[in-house]
């Protein structure tokens, strides 16, 4: 489903360039869980922000459910990541004084073409987004008015409101207690298992990563290695 | 996207700030309405001065003592006692001045005027008969002054409107004694019997006699003040002169100062000790100062437009933070650069709308406030509104798009990262 060939990406010219990825290649297929991790500055997080078309590589090619990405311009972008990409944020990123459901429903209002969902039926698509995150009784509650755990549950449902093909989380736990942490998670197994949903997990902390099926280390820019999770298997 | 979403968008964005929201329309609200109000008011002020000069008709001219000076006009009491009753009449004789119509010689002093418990600053406007038609005053109750009560010195007054109301309330002066305080030290009182009372000119036309009791010149000149200078002679403080026709008033004024400059022993070319000064003269005199206050009130309603502006700027770049975040998520859910662009530019069009909307309600409300006072009158120009609302949307379109359309061009993850 993702196809990634000979990637980098060089940030700042001259004597000052940093090449943050350095020939990356690699392929994700459709249902599976992937984990990548790896050190600070490793270029794990520049790797997750051009899978999510969030940022476009230097050179190399990206294809992403068989088409070409990394020759699109700013509108076409977002249209695939409008249609593809479901992001959760280490920070949330919820808009502020906007509740629940309406936080949900922002990805559904920038739809295009014959995917895009009726206005009438927005809300109902959120509520069983909600519903599907256990947050079924905080629908019109504000950020202010909720846990960080269950702000990144909103988070989780706004990202899966446009049904796309892959969830990137970018330190999901991050800014969450091991307790909150582990709820998100399993919410991520049990949408893994239960709907085959292809997830992408950018992690520093091993115990994170280790719940995907497979592990790739990036170092340097380089995958360094890929660990195949034999635990996880089963998930698919 | 179409627009319809994009509406319910920049309401949402708007309704989901309500204070942000609220204090950028209060920007505007304060700048249109300031502008609106401001510049009503000094219009208002202009036209009630133009327009009730040139309503006393434009072929009036006075003689004045003293030379004429900006705004001195208004104080022809002052301290030159050069003008005489007997210049008065001179100008009055058709050989000497031939184009003049009507001549009526005034002598006006302020005092004090009581009735009872009731007690006015007055002006005290000594005249003869003539003047009813030089101002083209009405008399609703009573009569006007007569031949009669000039020569025989009656104690005798006719009311302005406004004075018969502050002095009488609700009920009939006619035939009431009011007494008048003779000024200076020791004066006493001189009791008049109220033959009249007068319609109201509604106007602030020089000499107002709304608020003014109107007595014969030789009563004013002789019972209630002193109207001889040191030689002697008895004194007008002005003399009315309406021409023939407003065709003739420069030769009227012509034919007055050559006569006056004659009796008074100057030479032609001379500085003299009187002048002439026609309903132009003073409309121009007077355009010259209004045009000073409209020009000030401008100058005030630009500063608050500035300062509305210089708000809506500040919360616009205080919140560009938050909102840069916000564009950041917004794209990397799915916005387009024009998605975003639209969602600005319509909360930015809402907000000047609404406040621009209640600036002009606002503004055109304390306009009207004023006016209702009945101390000033206010003229809305739907310049004054075009201006006003015209600057205020600028400003809230441009603060509002300028940092929104730099944070929609960054790349998602930039806007997403910005601190």
């Amino acid at each position: 489903m993702i196809k990634i060939q000979d990637m980098t990406k060089v940030y700042g010219t001259g004597d000052a360039t940093v090449r943050a990825l350095d020939g990356v290649s690699l392929e994700i297929g459709r249902g599976e869980w992937v984990s990548i991790t790896g050190p600070s500055g490793s270029g794990k997080s520049t790797l997750m922000h051009i899978i999510g078309c969030l940022d476009t590589p230097t050179s190399g090619e990206y294809r992403l459910n068989e088409v070409e990405v990394s020759g699109m311009d700013d509108a076409e972008l977002a249209t695939v990541r409008n249609r593809e990409i479901g992001f959760v944020f280490q920070s949330f990123n919820l808009l502020s004084r906007v509740n629940a459901m309406q936080q949900v429903m922002l990805p559904l209002q920038y739809q295009r073409g014959e995917k895009r969902l009726p206005r009438g039926e927005r809300a109902k698509r959120a509520r069983a987004m909600l519903e599907m995150v256990g947050l079924k009784d905080r629908l019109h509650h504000q950020p202010t008015e909720l846990s960080g755990g269950q702000q990144q549950r909103v988070a989780i449902a706004r990202a899966l409101a446009q049904q796309p093909s892959i969830l990137l989380a970018d330190e999901p736990t991050g800014n969450l207690d091991s307790k909150s942490g582990a709820e998100v998670m399993d919410i991520l197994h049990r949408l893994h298992r239960e709907q085959g949903l292809t997830i992408l997990v950018v992690t520093h902390d091993p115990m994170v990563a280790a719940q995907a099926q497979r592990v790739i280390f990036v170092q340097d820019g380089r995958i360094a290695n890929t660990h195949v999770n034999p635990a996880q298997q089963g998930g698919a | 996207m179409d627009w319809l979403e994009n509406l319910i968008t920049a309401w949402n964005g708007l309704n989901a700030n309500k204070m942000r929201s609220g204090l950028t329309m209060l920007g505007v609200i304060i700048g249109v309405a300031a502008v609106i109000s401001l510049l009503s008011i000094g219009q208002g002020v202009q036209a009630s001065i133009t327009g009730s000069l040139t309503g006393a008709g434009s072929n009036l001219l006075f003689i004045a003592p003293g030379a004429y000076q900006f705004g001195g006009v208004q104080s022809p009491s002052g301290s030159a006692a050069s003008l005489t009753y007997a210049d008065a009449q001179a100008v009055a004789d058709p050989r000497n001045v031939p184009d003049a119509a009507l001549v009526a010689p005034e002598f006006t002093m302020s005092t004090q005027v009581v009735f009872g418990s009731a007690n006015v600053n007055a002006k005290v406007i000594g005249i003869t008969p003539v003047y009813l038609e030089v101002y083209d005053l009405e008399i609703v109750e009573g009569r006007f002054i007569t031949e009669g009560d000039v020569s025989g010195r009656e104690a005798v007054a006719v009311l302005g409107s406004d004075t018969a109301r502050d002095l009488f309330g609700g009920f009939d002066p006619i035939g009431q004694k009011i007494k008048v305080t003779i000024p200076g030290v020791g004066g006493g009182r001189v009791s008049l019997t109220v033959v009249g009372v007068l319609a109201s000119k509604g106007s602030s036309r020089l000499g107002n006699p709304d608020e003014a009791i109107i007595v014969p010149i030789t009563t004013a000149q002789t019972k209630i003040f002193d109207g001889r200078n040191a030689q002697g002679e008895i004194i007008v403080t002005s003399v009315n002169v309406s021409a023939a026709s407003e065709e003739r008033v420069d030769e009227v004024t012509a034919q007055i100062e050559s006569l006056l400059t004659r009796r008074h022993g100057f030479k032609p070319g001379e500085e003299t000790d009187f002048s002439v000064v026609t309903q132009e003269d003073l409309l121009a005199t007077m355009m010259q100062i209004t045009s000073i206050l409209v020009v000030f009130l401008g100058a005030i309603a630009a500063i608050s437009l500035l300062v509305g502006g210089i708000g809506i700027m500040n919360i616009m770049l205080v919140s560009v933070t938050e909102r840069t975040r916000e564009i950041g998520l917004r794209k990397a859910v799915g916005a387009r650069r024009t998605d975003i662009l639209a969602q600005f530019l319509l909360e930015a069009i809402i907000l000047s709308l609404a406040g621009g909307g209640l600036g002009i309600g606002l503004g055109v409300g304390i306009a009207k406030l004023v006016a209702a006072t009945g101390a000033i009158n206010a003229v809305i120009t739907p310049q004054a509104i075009l201006l006003a609302v015209g600057f205020s949307m600028g400003v809230g379109l441009f603060f509002g798009i300028y940092p929104a359309n730099r944070a929609a061009g960054l790349k998602p993850i930039e806007a997403l990262r910005y601190e």
